[in-house]
């Protein structure tokens, strides 16, 4: 990209900058890919595809940053934008779960022809008086005040840090005061408020699981049963599951059915027990047993 | 008007004369029941006080130059350009009158001490009428229109309370109401007056406004002069605005006496003759108050006529010699004198008339009716004998009072020459000669033929506070008419006040218009007994009886078209009010409020809580804006 | 092709993540789509300091990074405490502030 970038400089080095084929090309190449990521974005029913697809337009933009003779900001695109806040949007998609995806029905009438309506009045709009305003724009060229990289004069990332450290130190400033305050804020938010000192002791806790109806652990799933996976339920003796060792959020599934040695279709529900091994196969299964108790 | 010699001596407490009956008022009224024992003597000692007093004052004013003595007490109202300096005006008119109302007024405080000395509310009775004494003296003494106004209003205060005095008699509090509301109107018109003179000139005491009535436009005087009109009609029971009077006579009989006959009723008459040179600048209103005068006058006499309440009868009597006064008082400055004779002499016999009737109530058991009464001539024979000469004064028996000061009337009236002339001195002739029939009917009925009373009744004679009174009212009827006509003529007295009376030339000689007068008289009081003191008189009145009855019996509708003009249309009014009210303000207002909520609630509806809704307002906008944009710079 | 071809896709960007912001219910989503809007922004003032030949615009667009960082960081802790509390990260279910 950088090569890029100094291709286009260069050719536009004497008459102020004359676009170039090379960024020519890769706008072509690159504006639909942006266009289809933020189509992408908002089409993808699944919230996780959308972010992937507004990665996709993020990088596309950096690399436009880049030929732009913003290097600093393109590097600075994709590391905080598709690197760190397109992982903090995908880490709360996963905290929020998969139940946050949209439903395809639109519950407000009239809202999504009116947006689009809107949408498409707008864009024309703006493009057009954009594209009235700058088309006889000249493009001056960054050349004068950050150079060429490599070159004499200072480059990129010292002529944003002059003018950052210079005229905008003191938004620069309030700027990291705000972030702090947003970090703060986060935290604020984002913490279960608990009373201190409400904790429980062991003791405590202990004296509380052996005051209720059942002090001993839950049993684990797969016990009596012949998988281990976290689905398939626990069996009483007589076989049946037991609901006290289904997992919250999992449907319980009958391991039985799947195709085993011996035991093919011989366990089901009312039918008599074929054989005492899985019951001998463990009453605990050490290590699987879980939290049980009001804790 | 007012002199400019120093006030001094007596003269210089005239303001006492007001303030002793008030003081009795506000000390019987605040002091409570602990007033009780001794109130009603107090409230009588202030107002002999008041009497003597005034006489004195009286007294001291015949050796002053002009006569007159206006005293200022204290700035009443000190706004702007309205300056009304509280102040008294004791001149001869008002001398006559406040000797009138202390002396009467005492006398008949003296009679109310036996009329009501076991009712329980005496202690109120006395605070009512003692107020009532402040306030007409007030009105009398007052040397502008606005005090004039104050003791106006107090006066009709006093009224309605003393009307209402039984006020858990729904006759009386509805006759007080009545009173109370048909005076309103009047007051109305007073007060409006009292505006227009302020409007006009910027001053409301006498002597400013009679001094520069020149300066008023014709029609502004006749239109005060109206509306002075009004409201002495109001107050004084005159045609349109009689039928209150006869009402409220549902109050105690002393206070028939003092304020619906001799003194408050007369209140008209002093405004119209203290207002001369108002109405001596507008012809036009002098001759309404004529015609109100003549017309109340008949209706009066008429309506007395047919009535068998002896107070209703008497009350008529009063609205048709008040008619007489008005009569005289439209006359002119001939007029003035006669008219204020009349009203002393009125006074003094319509008041005896009362107390005689009070006195006779008081022996018959409150009975009102005539047609129970009957005989009674031996049983009460002070009572006759006063209350007889009360009569012979009023329909105008040769050389008692009223045969002086009605023909007097009566001349003035013929004087004016012409078809009007003749026409005003037939109706007062008329007018004595009913006068004369009905007040025979009444004695005939009353004194006379066979008892006709009911089971139980023991007519017995009042006790002497109560007969005092009336032996001294009876002698003040006989005399006062021959004393102030003859010995000491009140036109004379009344000179600074109206001027040198004219002495016109008589078209018709008095001695013919005397014995015309007499001869109607004695027709009229012969007609009576042929109705009434020939033959038995039914205990019962007689149902069919001739329209012309009929409508005497109703106060010839007075009341019929008050309801028909005023009330029916006021309570259509009203009721149309109300809708419009209810339905058109409220209504609109109502109807704004449910619009704005109604409509604020749809708008609410646009905020749905949900994010995209507003997301796609601003995008809306943005899109307006980009094409705002677009189309300015393009 | 000239740098209006950059500010027009900027512009086409832009307004797909708008229209995203209008359609999607999902937060996470969503926000996704306010990145894009971003990062379309952050592509017209990089153009732009190309344009101009000045440095401005790409110490903005820096300055836009951050501050979009920071928003991420804020904007998905809310969107998890409201997940905590509600079992949805719909826009849609956070609806109570209305008529």
């Amino acid at each position: 990209m950088s090569v890029l970038a100094m291709g286009v400089v260069a050719a536009a080095a004497d008459t102020g900058v004359v676009i170039g084929t090379g960024e020519t090309i890769v706008f072509w190449v690159l504006a639909p890919v942006a266009l289809a990521g933020a189509l992408g974005m908002v089409l993808s029913k699944n919230a996780v595809h959308s972010a992937l697809w507004l990665v996709l337009t993020m990088l596309s933009l950096g690399v436009f940053y880049v030929v732009q003779e913003a290097p600093f900001l393109g590097a600075a695109q994709i590391i905080v934008y598709t690197g760190a806040i397109m992982i903090l949007f995908l880490f709360v998609l996963m905290l929020v779960g998969r139940e946050s995806s949209d439903s395809v029905v639109e519950t407000l009438r009239g809202q999504r022809v009116a947006a689009i309506v809107l949408g498409i009045g707008f864009a024309g709009l703006v493009g057009a008086g954009i594209a009235r305003a700058t088309e006889e724009l000249p493009v001056v060229g960054l050349t004068a005040v950050q150079g060429t990289v490599g070159g004499p004069a200072a480059g990129n990332v010292e002529a944003i840090a002059a003018v950052l450290y210079g005229r905008f130190v003191l938004a620069f400033e309030v700027t990291g005061a705000l972030l702090i305050v947003a970090a703060v804020g986060a935290l604020l938010l984002t913490h279960a408020e608990r009373e201190p000192g409400t904790q429980r002791s062991q003791k405590e806790r202990s004296r509380a699981r052996f005051l209720t109806d059942r002090p001993q652990t839950l049993p684990g799933p797969g016990v009596y049963a012949r998988a281990n996976s976290i689905a398939a339920p626990g069996r009483l003796p007589d076989g049946s599951p037991a609901p006290s060792s289904f997992a919250t959020g999992v449907e319980p599934v009958r391991v039985d059915e799947l195709p085993r040695t011996g035991s093919v279709g011989a366990e089901r529900e009312g039918l008599p027990h074929a054989g005492g091994t899985d019951a001998a196969l463990g009453t605990t299964t050490p290590g699987t047993t879980r939290e049980g108790g009001p804790a | 008007m007012p002199a400019s010699v120093p006030v001094d001596g007596l003269l210089s407490v005239t303001w006492l004369v007001i303030v002793l009956p008030l003081a009795g008022a506000a000390l019987l009224l605040l002091g409570g029941r602990r007033t009780d024992r001794w109130g009603h003597l107090l409230a009588t000692g202030t107002v002999v006080a008041a009497f003597a007093l005034a006489v004195g004052c009286t007294l001291a004013l015949t050796g002053r130059a002009g006569r007159a003595v206006s005293l200022d007490l204290f700035t009443f109202i000190d706004t702007g350009s309205l300056d009304v300096t509280a102040g008294l005006l004791l001149d001869p008119l008002s001398a006559v009158f406040v000797l009138l109302i202390t002396g009467v007024g005492a006398l008949i405080h003296v009679y109310s001490i036996g009329y009501m000395a076991h009712d329980p509310g005496r202690r109120r009775f006395f605070a009512y009428l003692n107020l009532f004494v402040a306030a007409m003296l007030l009105l009398v003494l007052g040397n502008s229109f606005v005090a004039l106004y104050v003791g106006w209003e107090g006066v009709g205060l006093a009224s309605y309370l003393l009307i209402a005095f039984w006020h858990t008699r729904p006759a009386a509090a509805t006759a007080a109401k009545k009173a109370f509301l048909m005076n309103r109107v009047g007051d109305v018109g007073l007060a409006l007056a009292i505006f227009l003179m302020f409007a006009q000139l910027g001053t409301t005491s006498y002597a400013g406004v009679f001094g520069s009535v020149g300066l008023l436009a014709g029609g502004t005087v006749t239109a005060i002069g109206l509306l002075l009109l009004l409201g002495a009609c109001g107050k004084s029971g005159q045609f349109p605005l009689q039928a209150w009077l006869p009402d409220a006579m549902e109050g105690p009989t002393p206070v028939s006496a003092l304020i619906h006959a001799a003194t408050m009723v007369t209140a008209g008459v002093y405004l119209i003759a203290r207002s001369a040179p108002l109405y001596d600048a507008t012809p036009t209103a002098r001759t309404v108050v004529l015609a109100v005068g003549a017309v109340t006058l008949l209706i009066g006499a008429i309506a007395g006529c047919a009535h068998d309440d002896i107070k209703k009868v008497l009350a008529y009597s009063t609205v048709s010699q008040i008619g007489y006064m008005f009569l005289a008082v439209g006359l002119g400055p001939v007029g003035y004198a006669a008219a204020i004779a009349h009203l002393l002499a009125h006074g003094f016999f319509k008041a005896g008339l009362f107390l005689g009737a009070g006195s006779v109530m008081h022996a018959m058991d409150d009975t009102v009716d005539m047609r129970r009464f009957g005989g009674l001539a031996r049983r009460l024979p002070i009572t006759f004998v006063t209350f007889g000469l009360g009569y012979l004064a009023l329909i105008g028996f040769p050389f008692l009072s009223g045969w002086w000061t009605k023909d007097a009337i009566i001349e003035v009236a013929l004087d004016r020459g012409g078809w009007s002339g003749w026409l005003l001195g037939g109706v007062a002739v008329l007018g004595a000669g009913l006068t004369a029939f009905y007040m025979t009917r009444l004695m005939l009925m009353t004194f006379f033929g066979q008892p006709r009373w009911e089971d139980g009744v023991h007519p017995h004679e009042a006790p002497p506070s109560m007969t005092a009174p009336m032996v001294l009212l009876a002698v003040g009827s006989v005399a006062a008419g021959f004393l102030l006509v003859a010995v000491f003529p009140l036109s004379g007295w009344l000179e600074p006040v109206f001027g040198e009376p004219e002495e016109a030339a008589h078209l018709v000689s008095p001695l013919v218009v005397s014995i015309v007068v007499t001869v109607v008289v004695a027709l009229g009081a012969l007609t009576a007994w042929l109705y009434v003191g020939r033959r038995e008189v039914p205990t019962t009145a007689p149902a069919r009886v001739s329209p012309v009855v009929t409508a005497a019996r109703r106060g010839l509708y007075a009341d019929t078209v008050n309801e028909s003009l005023v009330m029916r249309p006021g309570v259509w009014l009203t009721r149309a009010l109300v809708w419009l009210d209810a339905r058109g303000v409220d209504g609109a207002v109502n109807g704004a409020a449910a619009a704005l909520g109604g409509g604020s609630a749809r708008l609410g509806r646009v905020q749905t809580g949900f994010v995209r809704s507003y997301a796609l307002g601003i995008l809306g906008g943005a899109v307006l804006v980009a094409g705002a944009l677009l189309a300015v710079t393009a | 092709m000239t740098i209006t071809n950059y500010l027009v896709l900027a512009a086409i960007l832009f307004t797909i993540g708008a229209v995203g912001v209008l359609v999607r219910r999902n937060a996470i989503v969503v926000f996704m789509c306010i990145e894009l809007m971003l990062n379309s922004v952050n592509l017209t003032l990089i153009t732009f300091a190309r344009s101009t030949g000045t440095v401005e615009g790409q110490v903005i667009a820096l300055f836009v990074m951050v501050v979009a960082a920071a928003e991420v960081v804020v904007g998905l802790a809310i969107i998890m405490s409201i997940y905590r509390t509600r079992r949805s990260a719909s826009v849609d279910d956070v609806n109570l502030l209305k008529y």
